[in-house]
């Protein structure tokens, strides 16, 4: 597989990190970096990051079913994640979910038609104290009301 | 960037730097005595700054609270292992968000800490453990990380002391579990972050099989203050048994919400009224978790009087945890939230130990058959039942940290649970339903 210059670049300095033999502990930040570029984790990415890592494509499969940010299909290009953990909640956190699942008629991981937008409501984010929170992609999203819901939700839409 | 107002009632310690114009650069740190802890650190026997860090009474940030000099002691120095220093910045405890401004407003800050502690036990590289959703700031301490290097605070030789030190940072990809000190060392090591049977501690067998000292971003960005300005000036900030100061998250029904630095053992009342700005819309208070949703919750009653540090909270059998203070009013329905915080445990259970793997699932689905009002009155203890069923059986303290909660709900707030048997709609909820509808 090919990697852009950049990814490459942090692909190396990862594989730098840890002690001599240890390179298996570069996996979970290849696999994710990797996501961000390609989009979802294939069959192909998966024998790559073995391969450079030093283990079988098992062993990635072993560990990357276990982290909820890793994703073995497609999302929409525009990931948008709703907090409705406690904090978020108690500032109608569980609302905004249902207003967004409504809108744009998908639920829980799943993507508009055009692979635009996906959603996921998504345990605690770090954003408690300016909750209601959502996160687009990696982008923080505080104090989120359902009238701004619905202009990020439109200007995503339309969004390259 | 601050995302709240600060309140004139903080101790600003840890935050001092926050609002500065490019709080974040290597300048503005130097500007304002960064890595002068480091330097006077570097001047002293290893046992001299572990005797600093014990005398300050700084106890450990991310929940815990375990006395942080006590934790370097244990270090055994003279292994013949290389030595590691972990941050946990896997800051995931449902309340808490504190982690987050102190790497973003003042990352060098965290850097010094960890250079301290490498000084303190005989460490030369140091991970920073930092969970995926928050890779702005792997960003932040990257680049943070290169200014250093570049610069000489990181790297060989540091600035002519002889020390040398090496920083990285490692993201994790969404996993609750990983912020439990061994699962955290398991995912670093590129597993599933599966807790370790202790003993052996971290200090003795860490990170890649060596000693190594693990604690809370906070901890670390005490460190610089108190070997700055010693370690009593930072235990007279606090009460007898803990020193200095805690970022507090002020979440849910207050005015003004926000991530606050206020001393050890500052009032919970006042922290409430004049802090946080009272109860939105001129409500009252019904409830309050102190330290992230792990902890028991508190009644209204309970918070009277009590104070935000380790031992009174203990003495309330409750817990000062991370500092998520998550704050109810009178119209929050406790079974709603009793069930949104089981339904995050059952999420995040790791699955390695049967008690929480089953004990937390069976928990939510009583808890949402319950709001739903299709429970019985025997769910109610069977709650219960299983809480205490889970406590103590399991490897690391998540087990715990989904039952405390819910044995202290269903026992503080019973009288809501027994009104949700009635057949109809959740008794507290249509107010708030009509207003959305």
């Amino acid at each position: 597989m090919t990697f852009s210059p950049q990814l490459e670049a942090r692909f190396e300095k990862l594989l730098k990190s840890y002690p001599e033999g240890r390179q298996r502990a570069a996996m979970v930040p290849m696999l994710l970096y990797a996501q961000d570029e390609v989009g979802h984790i294939s069959e192909e990415l998966i024998e790559e990051v073995a391969r450079r890592v030093g283990v079988t494509a098992l062993q990635v499969n072993e560990v990357l079913s276990y982290y909820s940010m890793l994703h073995r299909k497609p999302l929409g290009k525009y990931h948008v994640q709703i907090c409705t953990n406690i904090s978020c909640l108690l500032n109608d956190g569980d609302k905004l979910w249902e207003h967004a699942c409504k809108k744009l008629g998908i639920g829980h991981k799943q993507a508009t038609a055009d692979g635009q937008i996906s959603l996921e409501e998504v345990e605690c984010i770090g954003a408690c104290s300016w909750a209601p929170a959502i996160q687009v992609n990696y982008d923080f999203h505080h104090f989120v009301t359902p009238e701004k819901l619905d202009q990020l939700l439109d200007s995503l839409r339309k969004k390259p | 960037m601050l995302y709240n107002e600060p309140s004139p009632l903080e101790t600003r310690v840890l935050s001092r730097r926050f609002g500065l114009p490019n709080s974040a650069s290597l300048d503005t740190y130097l500007a304002t005595d960064g890595y002068q802890g480091f330097l006077k650190a570097a001047g002293m026997k290893p046992e001299e700054i572990v005797e600093e860090v014990k005398i300050s009474n700084l106890r450990g940030r991310g929940g815990a609270g375990f006395p942080a000099g006590m934790k370097w002691s244990f270090v055994p120095r003279s292994s013949p292992k290389p030595k590691y220093i972990v941050v946990n910045a896997d800051e995931s405890e449902p309340g808490t968000c504190k982690d987050r401004v102190l790497m973003e407003n003042d990352p060098h800050q965290l850097i010094e800490g960890v250079l301290i502690a490498g000084l303190a036990v005989g460490a030369h590289a140091g991970y920073i453990y930092v969970r995926g959703e928050y890779r702005y700031l792997i960003e932040i301490m990257d680049q943070a990380i290169a200014e250093a290097c570049a610069n000489g605070w990181l790297g060989k030789n540091i600035h002519g002391t002889g020390f040398d030190f090496d920083l990285y940072t490692h993201t994790g990809a969404g996993a609750y579990e990983c912020g439990e000190e061994s699962a955290l060392l398991e995912s670093l090591e590129g597993k599933r972050g599966i807790p370790r049977i202790r003993p052996p501690f971290p200090a003795v067998v860490g990170a890649f099989q060596c000693p190594t000292v693990l604690s809370n971003v906070e901890t670390f960005c005490a460190v610089p203050a108190i070997l700055r300005d010693g370690g009593a000036a930072f235990a007279a900030l606090g009460v007898p048994r803990a020193g200095g100061t805690k970022m507090t998250c002020l979440t849910g029904h207050v005015n003004k919400p926000g991530v606050y630095e206020l001393r050890m053992g500052f009032p919970v009342k006042q922290m409430i009224e004049e802090v946080g700005g009272g109860i939105r819309n001129g409500r009252k208070l019904k409830a309050l978790i102190p330290g992230g949703s792990s902890c028991p919750v508190l009644t209204a009653e309970e918070c009277e009087g009590l104070t935000m540090d380790y031992d009174a909270m203990a003495a309330r059998k409750t817990m000062l945890g991370s500092g998520g203070v998550i704050v109810m009013d009178e119209d929050t329905c406790m079974v709603k939230a009793a069930m949104r915080i089981m339904r995050f445990y059952a999420h995040e259970s790791c699955g390695w130990c049967i008690p929480c793997r089953e004990g937390t699932s069976w928990l939510r689905k009583i808890l949402v058959r319950l709001h739903e009002s299709g429970g019985t009155r025997d769910d109610i203890d069977l709650i219960g039942d299983i809480s205490r069923n889970m406590l103590g059986r399991t490897f690391c303290p998540l087990g715990d940290a989904a039952a405390m909660p819910t044995i202290s709900i269903v026992e503080k707030f019973r009288k809501e649970f027994e009104e949700h048997l009635s057949g109809k709609a959740c008794p507290y909820e249509h107010a708030s339903h009509m207003v959305t509808a």
